[in-house]
């Protein structure tokens, strides 16, 4: 088995986030425009700022990383190109990981790099304590494209299905939700808590391509 | 040059069933190389299900099936992205085939020559499947699986396909087409669902 199809399928689906006017910056702009809206919201007290600013960014980047990814299967059953990966005799696992991955590269990496700009309106000091919450923001990123994208793919056939993913992919967030912000708060744990993140991090993408595969088969059927 | 006869798809006793409803039942068919065979009936009556179950992408409720060789499949949907050009689409299929073809060529086969870098939503639907047999050419396989091959093809598209499909056979290929029109290639047998 040749890697040529897995690479062909990462390098459509990167095209495809980036075409029909810079689709994958939808979800940067709403990043920012939630984690704006919060200070607004909570009033301007530096020290509350301060302690809820991590746990925001965190939310924030679970919702945003919903916004693209309602049509990352769903097109390639409405214009045929599902029926064609499925009969390449590559692992259909494989093909999906590779979608996500280019996805998640044009969508949501940009996401955990401009976590650091939000964090200083938050009030957070600019340390280097920044970059490795950028390091933290980014592993969970992947993670919560992943299972976002079991939710695409089984709601794929479901016509205005960007719902439906919301309530499949949000529980699966939740071990990367926990782990991020105990690494972040630095409380009980928060030493173990940047491998457990990786760990759940590792546990996404070696599951959800398997489910992913199985649900598009089956959207396929 | 041998020439094989062993069959390339052997089907016995398809059935399938959509929601509650039974499709189509005991269907059988035996292609071997050179075969052209046409599916017959009615809208509704099952082709493009019997035709997918064929390519592997629908199970079949019950009944056997045996494919010998690769396949090609062109659907009722192209697979092109809004965007994707002719070109693009054809040089992604070669890299994921791992096919050599030299695409120029195939473009001014299929007469795409100067829609070769039009964007899928901009290109009309006769485009959109003269793209799609586009792939028939990146790389030979023995079966050509077609669901209803003519539908927005003008005149010529229909000659130039016909061409195809004759030379394909005469290369010892086989196809399974479903089709409402009579066929411009000499038909083997038709089924009629």
């Amino acid at each position: 088995m040749s890697a040529a199809p897995i690479l062909a399928a990462f390098r459509q689906a990167f095209a495809e986030a980036w075409a029909g006017g810079a689709g994958a910056l939808l979800p940067l702009g709403f990043l920012g425009g939630a984690a704006v809206l919060v200070p607004l919201g909570i009033g301007s007290d530096t020290q509350t700022l301060k302690a809820v600013g991590p746990g925001i960014i965190w939310v924030s980047l679970a919702l945003s990383s919903l916004v693209t990814l309602e049509r990352i299967f769903q097109a390639d059953v409405e214009d045929g190109t599902l029926d064609l990966w499925l009969q390449t005799g590559a692992p259909m696992a494989a093909l999906a990981a590779a979608k996500t991955l280019a996805h998640w590269l044009a969508a949501g990496l940009p996401l955990a790099l401009a976590s650091p700009l939000l964090a200083l309106m938050f009030q957070a000091q600019a340390s280097v304590e920044l970059l490795i919450h950028l390091g933290l923001y980014t592993l969970g990123g992947l993670a919560f494209f992943f299972w976002g994208g079991v939710g695409a793919a089984l709601s794929a056939t479901v016509r205005r299905g960007g719902l439906l993913i919301s309530i499949i992919a949000l529980p699966l967030y939740v071990p990367t939700a926990i782990f991020g912000a105990i690494a972040m708060t630095g409380g009980i744990g928060s030493d173990g808590a940047p491998l457990l993140l990786a760990a759940s991090t590792l546990f996404a993408c070696a599951v959800a391509p398997y489910a992913m595969a199985a649900a598009l088969r089956l959207a396929a059927d | 040059m041998t020439i094989s006869t062993a069959p390339l798809i052997h089907a016995t006793g398809l059935a399938i069933m959509r929601g509650e409803r039974v499709l189509f039942r005991g269907v059988g068919l035996t292609l071997s190389p050179s075969d052209a065979i046409v599916l017959r009936g009615a809208n509704g009556a099952g082709k493009t299900t019997l035709l997918r179950m064929l390519a592997g992408l629908t199970r079949p409720e019950a009944g056997e099936l045996a494919r010998a060789a690769p396949h090609h499949w062109i659907g009722h949907k192209e697979g092109i992205k809004p965007q994707e050009t002719p070109r693009s689409h054809l040089a992604l299929w070669a890299q994921a085939w791992g096919s050599t073809a030299d695409i120029p060529e195939i473009l001014e086969k299929m007469a795409l020559t100067r829609a070769a870098d039009v964007p899928g939503r901009y290109l009309s639907a006769g485009q959109r499947r003269r793209t799609a047999f586009g792939r028939l050419l990146l790389e030979h396989r023995p079966i050509w699986l077609l669901d209803e091959p003519y539908t927005a093809l003008d005149a010529g598209g229909r000659a130039m396909l016909d061409g195809f499909i004759s030379s394909h056979l005469v290369a010892n290929g086989a196809l399974i087409t479903s089709m409402h029109d009579a066929a411009g290639f000499p038909v083997t047998h038709e089924v009629t669902l």
